[in-house]
């Protein structure tokens, strides 16, 4: 019985890391800020959120298996607050959004006018790729 | 048990090898931003993970702790980061 409480617990992390890796691989094929925030910060928490549930189903309920509790809610509250406040900081800042982004409801509320990359800067980006394509 | 350990272990590091090459290469500071967030948040995971699978039971607070200081640590660089303009 413990044994199979124990392999249901290293599953509950292996698939916790496996949605880690995935989180990575998006921040580093996706093509501009926001979709890097937003690949990245929800698999990584997600993933990070099965880790510390697979600790808690091996240990049980003692003081490790609470902790580990503990801290996955601390990031399930924490991270989307600071995925937020990157992503309007790097707003504000004037990262510019991909060429094929359809609308920026806030930058044209808010800071005069859609923050969406033009068609001149397409060839830098697409420089750009191309290296991605080449180191990945 | 331990093939499955040790997978966990390289799969991990090859998810903050990614992070690490996303805060090198980043065009903008906002991109190196992203890396150091989502790399806080990974080793988070890593902690905890590396003190169940060696026994060590106290690196969970240290887990707690990282994550609290990597919160703080990212709002912090979001509010420099918002004062910033683009002078590039």
């Amino acid at each position: 019985m413990t044994d199979i409480v124990q392999t249901i617990g290293y599953i509950v992390i292996a698939v916790g890391v496996l949605f880690d890796l995935l989180g990575a691989v998006g921040l580093v094929r996706f093509p501009d800020v926001y979709n890097r925030l937003q690949s990245a910060t929800k698999s990584v928490t997600l993933g990070t959120l099965g880790i510390m549930i697979g600790i808690f189903i091996v240990k049980g309920f003692s003081p490790l298996g609470i902790k580990a509790i503990i801290c996955g809610v601390f990031l399930l509250l924490t991270a989307p607050v600071s995925a937020h406040a990157l992503s309007r900081g790097s707003l504000r800042f004037g990262a510019k959004m991909w060429k094929g982004t359809v609308v920026d409801a806030y930058g044209k509320d808010k800071l005069g006018g859609p923050q969406i990359a033009s068609e001149e800067a397409e060839s830098e980006e697409t420089e750009s790729k191309e290296n991605d394509d080449e180191v990945a | 048990m331990s093939v499955l350990s040790l997978g966990i272990q390289i799969v991990l590091g090859i998810a903050a090898f990614l992070c690490l090459f996303r805060i090198f290469k980043g065009p903008t500071i906002a991109d190196r931003m992203v890396g150091v967030d989502i790399m806080g948040i990974l080793f988070v995971g890593i902690t905890a993970l590396t003190g169940i699978l060696y026994d060590l039971p106290y690196l969970i607070d240290i887990a707690i702790a990282l994550a609290l200081i990597s919160f703080v640590a990212t709002l912090a660089l979001a509010k420099y980061l918002e004062r910033r303009t683009l002078d590039d």
